[in-house]
């Protein structure tokens, strides 16, 4: 596990997402999914240079499926970002690190 | 920024691209590979296959082998011989004089000769609807995405490989799989016929096209009309699969580069050379009718091959001891 980025389970999700003032953005992955394996170090790479100001989570939707139903994930990777507890950003499939950070730009 | 002018610059980093990055690289020509950016539509670094499970059909693999673990293999043979892979997808080349350019953003790199794999990315229906429930039932990804429709009806358009290829994966999840296709025969290979047909959830829907995707928050079902009798009807489902075909990823070289009307770069007799010269072509970016991960990889070594060649004519033509080409190995 990187140092950046927590790994929520279905018990600590709600803990963390409503846990710090700082947005989370939370990354819905699975082992099988090369996709997802792709944006992970994008996603480190995000995760250390705005640290302070946005946290980065995943969530693996195989072991913990209750929150992924309970936020309609249907493809991943999916990333949700949360301020104040409330889901504000979905993006749905990987993409680049330029295309990331210009879609995250306003919780920055 | 700029840096120095490289010898070999290869854009995409499929099976034809990295194939002649290990192949360039032996022959010491320090290629640098721009591999692409993630994605999840078939452009990412190592192409089409990173989306697949099992290949089975790439020889050498008796009891085959899956898609993302061939290409970190490619990868890995191509980075162990000296090739330099970067992560970033290139936004524009200039292809009118030599040394070419390519720009990653605002990096400049500069090449004698360019090797293009861009490869091709998967056709959508280029429905409205298909769009606005992309993540929520509709899916460019049957690997990523066939988990989170356990017990669940869904449908997949197409009729070839990849069409059939995907139904079946996902009848590990699915309940019932209902292939969606505009004729009355596929064009998928026997093998993968067969295995489709002897699979009690796969179920066919001939001589008929997708109109339309229902749900307001979430896939329900797809509208669907018979080609053939003009009957329109509705298909209730979870999740749509769309396999229907692909287009070539060459936006980037329209104006600088000759292309069939379907998009696909032109290659000159038997060989991977472009209507420029000193640039190459290899793998599904030319290819239209092979589209294999072996005839890729094929396409990929002769890329290597006529651009090793070209670069040594002009050392001779030029007399330029300052380009360094190494002799093809007799070892190769």
């Amino acid at each position: 596990m990187a140092a950046n980025i927590a790994e929520l389970t279905d018990a600590t999700f709600d803990e963390e997402v409503t846990g710090a003032p700082e947005p989370l953005l939370v990354d819905f992955w699975a082992e099988w999914c090369a996709p997802c394996k792709m944006i992970t170090p994008i996603l480190e790479e995000i995760a250390a240079e705005h640290a302070g100001k946005l946290r980065i989570a995943k969530l693996n939707v195989d072991d913990h499926m209750a929150v992924a139903r309970r936020f309609e994930v249907m493809s991943i990777p999916t990333l949700i970002l949360f301020k104040d507890g409330a889901p504000q950003l979905r993006l749905v499939g990987a993409k680049g690190k330029g295309q990331l950070v210009q879609e995250l730009e306003a919780f920055l | 920024m700029t840096t120095g002018v490289r010898s070999v610059l290869i854009i995409g980093s499929g099976p034809a691209g990295l194939t002649a990055a290990i192949y360039t690289a032996r022959a010491n020509l320090g290629p640098l590979v721009i591999e692409g950016e993630a994605s999840s539509s078939g452009d990412q670094p190592g192409g089409q296959l990173m989306l697949t499970t099992e290949v089975e059909n790439y020889p050498g693999f008796v009891d085959g082998i899956q898609g993302p673990e061939l290409m970190a293999n490619f990868r890995a043979q191509a980075a162990r011989f000296g090739a330099e892979l970067v992560t970033g997808r290139v936004t524009r080349v200039d292809l009118s004089e030599r040394p070419f350019r390519a720009w990653v953003g605002d990096e400049e790199h500069r090449a004698r000769s360019i090797i293009i794999s861009t490869g091709a990315r998967a056709l959508m229906l280029d429905l409205p609807n298909e769009q606005r429930l992309l993540g929520y039932g509709v899916s460019t990804c049957a690997t990523c995405d066939g988990f989170f429709f356990r017990d669940e009806e869904i449908a997949v358009v197409g009729g070839g490989d990849s069409a059939l290829e995907e139904a079946t994966f996902l009848t590990k999840f699915a309940s019932k799989v209902t292939v969606i296709h505009r004729r009355k025969q596929l064009r998928a290979s026997k093998i993968m016929q067969d295995r489709a047909f002897r699979n009690p959830k796969i179920e066919f829907l001939w001589d008929s096209v997708v109109t339309d995707v229902l749900g307001a928050d979430a896939v329900e079902g797809v509208a669907v009309r018979n080609v053939v009798t003009d009957e329109e009807s509705t298909l209730p489902v979870a999740g749509l699969f769309v396999a229907i075909g692909h287009v070539p990823n060459t936006a980037l070289f329209e104006g600088q580069l000759e292309m069939r009307d379907n998009g696909y770069l032109v290659t000159r007799d038997g060989s991977t050379r472009t209507s420029v010269n000193g640039v190459f072509a290899c793998g599904d970016v030319q290819d239209s009718t092979y589209r294999q991960a072996v005839t890729a990889a094929g396409s990929g070594c002769m890329a290597a091959i006529d651009a090793e060649r070209w670069l040594e004519h002009q050392v001779d033509a030029e007399g330029d001891a300052a380009v360094d080409v190494a002799p093809t190995p007799r070892n190769w």
